[in-house]
C-alpha cells in the first residue's frame, strides 16, 4: 500500500531532515512511529501529506502503486491517504458540518459515485459522531474554532471516521490529550482498523500504544528509522527510553 | 475652480430646480432646496484633492449627462418581484429611477402610530411633520452630494413611529434602476424618525433592472429617540455599471440602539457616508459592513462615528473582498469627545485580496479628546490563508472549492450578524455568484 525506499527531504532552503527512510506499509497493519523531538517525525507526515515548504530531495514513495509526490495534496486524500494534524487548523466561518460533507462528497464523485444527499449524510455523521462521544451542536460550530485540544483531536478522528481512508496518517494525534480523551480518541482509531485500512501512528509516547496495539514499532532519530520490531518495542522504549536504542544502533 | 465643477449640463439642470420649483411648496422647502442647489452650484462635484475624496474620483459622474426620469417606465411586476429577497414577509415601498411606484408596493396593515409613506405624497399634503425631519440631519461638509440630493430631491420614503410603536415585519425600501436613455439619475431621500421605545427594521435596496447604468444619489436621515431600537439594512446590488452615492445621517438618543448592515456587491463606482451621532448617554451602534469589489469596480465607504455624549458605544466591523482589477477603499473615523467619558468605541477593519490587481485602502481614523475611554481598532489587508488552504485540500477539498470556501466563510463572519435570514440568503447566494468559486457554495443546515 505505501512503499517509502531511501527518501529524504528538508525544509525549503534549509536543513536536511529525513536521511533516508524505508517503510513498508501492507493493508491491515498498524505501524508506530517512535522517536524523540526534532527526529523528523512531523517533516515525515507533512512530505507525505504534500504541503508546501518541504522539499524532496530523494528517494520514493509509492501509494497503491503510484508515485505519491505526482499527486495534490486533495488528490492523495481522495485516493484514501489521509493525515491527522498535529495541530488541527482552526477555521473560522466555515463549520464543520460543511467540511466534512464536502470532503466526503468530494471523495465520492472522486469514485465516480453519486453525492449523498444532507439527509443521508447526517445520518452517517450523527452515527460518528457519538462514536467519538461528540455532541451534535458539534457540527454547526466552524472547524476547531474554540475547541479545546482534546476536542479538536477528536474531531480530526470524526473526519477519519466519516471519510473512512485506506491509509490513515496520524501526526501525535496523542498530544495534549487528558486521559479519557485519549481513551475516546484511542477507541476511535481502533474502531478504524479493519484488514484492508492501514494505520500510521506517529508519536512521542508509548502510553498510546497501550491503548491501541501496534503491529510494529519504528523508531525514528535523525531523519532515520534506526531500529524496528514488534509492539515490544515500544515497551523497551519506555524501559530505557530513546538514549539507550539509540545508543546502541550507534 | 474645482476639477469637478458643474459641466454645462448639470449647472443647466441646477438652474431648472431653482427656477422650477413650484408654487405650492412652503417655503421653508423651497428655501432649502434653493439654498441646496446654491452650495451644489459652488462646489460642484467632490474633488479627489478633498481629503474625504482622496481615493475616490467621480470624473466618470461628472462628465456623464444624467437626467431625472420625466415619467414612470414601463416595469412588469414580475421583473419586480425577481429583484426582491426571496422568502422575506415584508411591507415594500418599490421605486423606479426614484419614483413611488404604489402598484408594486403593499402597505397594507400597518399599526396604529406609524406612518409610512412616499415622500412625494407627504410633501403634496402634510409638510409640516416633514419640516423638523428633512434636510435637518444631512449636511455636506464632507460630500456636495447630500446638497444635490435636496436640490434635485422628488421623492422617497418617509417611516415616522411613535411612542412605543413597534412594527414586526421589517419595512423592505426597494429602489430599482431602469434601462432609461438618457441614463437617468435619481436623489431618493429617507427620513426615518424613531420615537421613544419604538423599534422597526428598515431594508433599503438597491437594485437595477437589466442594462440599467444609472446613477443614484441617496441620502438617509434616520433618528432613533430614547430606547428606540432601528436595524437599517443597507444592501446596494446595482448592475456593475451602474453608480452610487449614499449618504446616510443618523442621530441616536438615550439608549437607543441601532444596528446597521452595509452589504455593497454591485455598482461601477460607489460611495458611502455613514456619519453616526452619538448624542444621549446608552446609545449603542453596531457597525456590520461588508463590500465584494471585482472586475473594474471601485467601491469607498467612509464611517464617522461620533460619541458626543458619555457612556455611549459603537462595534464596528467591516470587511472588504477584492478580486480582478477591484478597488476598495475603507476609512473608518471615531471621534469622541472631551465630556465623552466612558465612550465603548471598537473598529475592526479585514480586508482580504483574491488577485494581484486588487487593491484595498483601509485606514482607521480614532480621535480622542476623552481620557477615561475603551478604544480599539484594528486594520488588516491579506491573502487567504496557505495553512487553512492546505487544511482542507488535505480533507480531499480541491483548491479551487477550499479558496471558495474560506472566502465565502471570510464574508459569512459579517453576514451572520443579520437577523433577517431571507436577506442573508439572498445576499450570500448572490455574493457565491460573484465569486469564481461559485460552484462549491451550497450553504447547508
Amino acid at each position: 500500500m505505501l512503499k517509502i525506499n531511501n527518501l529524504q527531504a528538508r525544509v525549503e532552503n534549509g536543513t536536511r531532515i529525513l536521511k533516508g527512510i524505508d517503510l513498508e506499509v501492507k493493508p491491515g497493519e498498524v505501524h508506530a512511529i517512535m522517536g524523540p523531538n526534532g527526529s523528523g517525525k512531523s517533516t515525515l507526515c507533512q512530505v507525505l501529506g504534500g504541503r508546501d515548504g518541504y522539499e524532496v530531495t530523494g528517494g520514493t514513495v509509492e501509494y497503491m502503486g503510484k508515485d505519491l509526490f505526482e499527486l495534490e495534496p486533495e488528490e492523495r486524500a481522495r485516493e484514501g491517504l489521509l493525515l491527522g494534524f498535529q495541530y488541527p487548523v482552526e477555521i473560522p466561518g466555515v463549520k464543520n458540518i460543511y467540511l466534512l460533507k464536502e470532503a466526503y462528497n468530494a471523495q465520492r464523485k472522486h469514485r465516480g459515485e453519486p453525492e449523498a444527499d444532507t439527509f443521508q449524510f447526517l445520518k452517517l455523521v450523527r452515527e460518528k459522531l457519538q462514536m467519538m462521544q461528540m455532541d451534535e451542536s458539534f457540527l454547526h460550530r466552524a472547524v476547531n474554532v474554540g475547541f479545546s485540544g482534546g476536542e479538536k483531536k477528536r474531531n480530526e478522528i470524526l473526519q477519519m471516521l466519516v471519510l473512512e481512508p485506506k491509509l490513515a496518517l496520524l501526526d501525535e494525534t496523542d498530544s495534549g490529550l487528558d486521559i479519557d480523551a485519549l481513551k475516546i480518541v484511542s477507541e476511535g482509531v481502533n474502531k478504524l482498523r479493519s484488514p484492508d485500512r492501514a494505520i500510521v501512528l506517529v508519536t512521542h509516547y508509548q502510553r498510546l500504544l497501550s491503548h491501541i496495539e501496534p503491529d510494529f514499532v519504528h523508531v525514528l532519530s535523525a531523519g532515520r528509522i534506526i531500529k524496528s520490531g514488534d509492539k515490544t518495542l515500544a515497551q523497551e522504549l519506555e524501559r530505557s527510553g530513546y538514549q539507550g536504542i539509540i545508543e546502541e544502533a550507534a | 475652480m474645482s476639477a469637478n465643477a458643474l459641466s454645462q449640463h448639470y449647472a443647466e439642470q441646477l438652474r431648472q430646480v431653482r427656477d422650477g420649483l413650484p408654487a405650492e411648496l412652503p417655503e421653508w422647502l423651497a428655501g432649502r432646496r434653493r439654498g441646496a442647489a446654491q452650495r451644489f452650484a459652488d462646489a460642484g462635484f467632490p474633488d479627489p484633492r478633498q481629503e474625504e475624496w482622496k481615493y475616490t474620483n467621480v470624473r466618470p459622474i461628472a462628465t456623464k449627462p444624467f437626467a431625472t426620469a420625466s415619467a414612470d417606465v414601463p416595469v412588469s411586476s414580475d421583473a419586480i418581484a425577481g429583484l426582491g429577497f426571496e422568502g422575506l414577509d415584508a411591507y415594500r415601498m418599490v421605486f423606479v429611477d426614484g419614483r413611488f411606484r404604489t402598484e408594486f408596493s403593499d402597505l397594507d396593515g400597518l399599526p396604529e402610530g406609524a406612518t409610512v409613506r412616499s415622500l412625494s405624497a407627504m410633501l403634496s399634503g402634510d409638510t409640516a411633520r416633514l419640516e423638523p425631519l428633512l434636510g435637518t440631519l444631512a449636511h455636506d461638509r464632507f460630500s456636495s452630494f447630500a446638497a444635490a440630493n435636496m436640490a434635485f430631491m422628488s421623492d422617497g420614503a418617509v417611516i415616522l413611529l411613535g411612542k412605543g410603536v413597534r412594527i414586526e415585519r421589517p419595512i423592505h425600501l426597494l429602489l430599482v434602476g431602469s434601462a432609461g436613455s438618457p441614463a437617468t439619475w435619481s436623489h431618493p431621500r429617507i427620513l426615518v424618525q424613531a420615537a421613544e421605545g419604538a423599534d422597526v427594521t428598515i431594508v433599503e435596496h438597491y437594485a437595477d433592472l437589466d442594462g440599467a447604468s444609472g446613477f443614484t444619489n441617496t441620502v438617509t436621515e434616520l433618528r432613533a429617540e430614547a430606547g428606540a431600537q432601528v436595524r437599517h439594512y443597507l444592501v446596494q446590488d446595482h448592475a456593475d455599471s451602474a453608480y452610487h452615492v449614499g449618504s446616510v445621517f443618523v442621530q441616536q438618543r438615550r439608549d437607543s440602539r441601532v444596528t446597521s448592515h452595509n452589504v455593497n456587491l454591485g455598482g461601477r463606482l460607489v460611495r458611502h457616508d455613514l456619519n453616526i451621532d452619538l448624542t444621549e448617554p446608552g446609545a449603542e451602534i453596531e457597525l456590520n459592513g461588508l463590500f465584494l469589489v471585482g472586475g473594474r469596480q471601485h467601491v469607498d465607504t467612509h464611517t464617522r462615528v461620533h460619541h458626543s455624549s458619555p457612556h455611549t458605544t459603537s462595534r464596528e466591523q467591516y470587511r472588504g473582498i477584492g478580486q480582478g482589477h477591484g478597488r476598495g477603499v475603507f476609512k473608518g473615523r471615531v471621534l469622541v469627545e472631551r465630556g465623552a467619558q466612558k465612550t465603548d468605541a471598537q473598529q475592526h477593519s479585514a480586508n482580504l485580496l483574491l488577485s494581484p490587481n486588487a487593491e484595498i485602502d483601509t485606514k482607521p481614523e480614532l480621535e480622542i479628546y476623552a481620557d477615561d475611554v475603551k478604544c480599539a481598532h484594528g486594520a488588516t489587508v491579506g491573502q487567504l490563508d496557505e495553512t487553512s488552504m492546505y487544511y482542507l485540500r488535505s480533507r480531499g477539498i480541491d483548491a479551487e472549492a477550499a479558496r471558495g470556501m474560506l472566502v465565502f466563510a471570510f464574508a459569512d463572519e459579517v453576514l451572520e450578524r443579520m437577523e433577517l435570514a431571507p436577506v442573508r440568503t439572498s445576499i450570500e447566494r448572490r455574493l457565491a455568484a460573484r465569486l469564481p468559486e461559485a460552484g462549491a457554495m451550497d450553504v447547508i443546515g
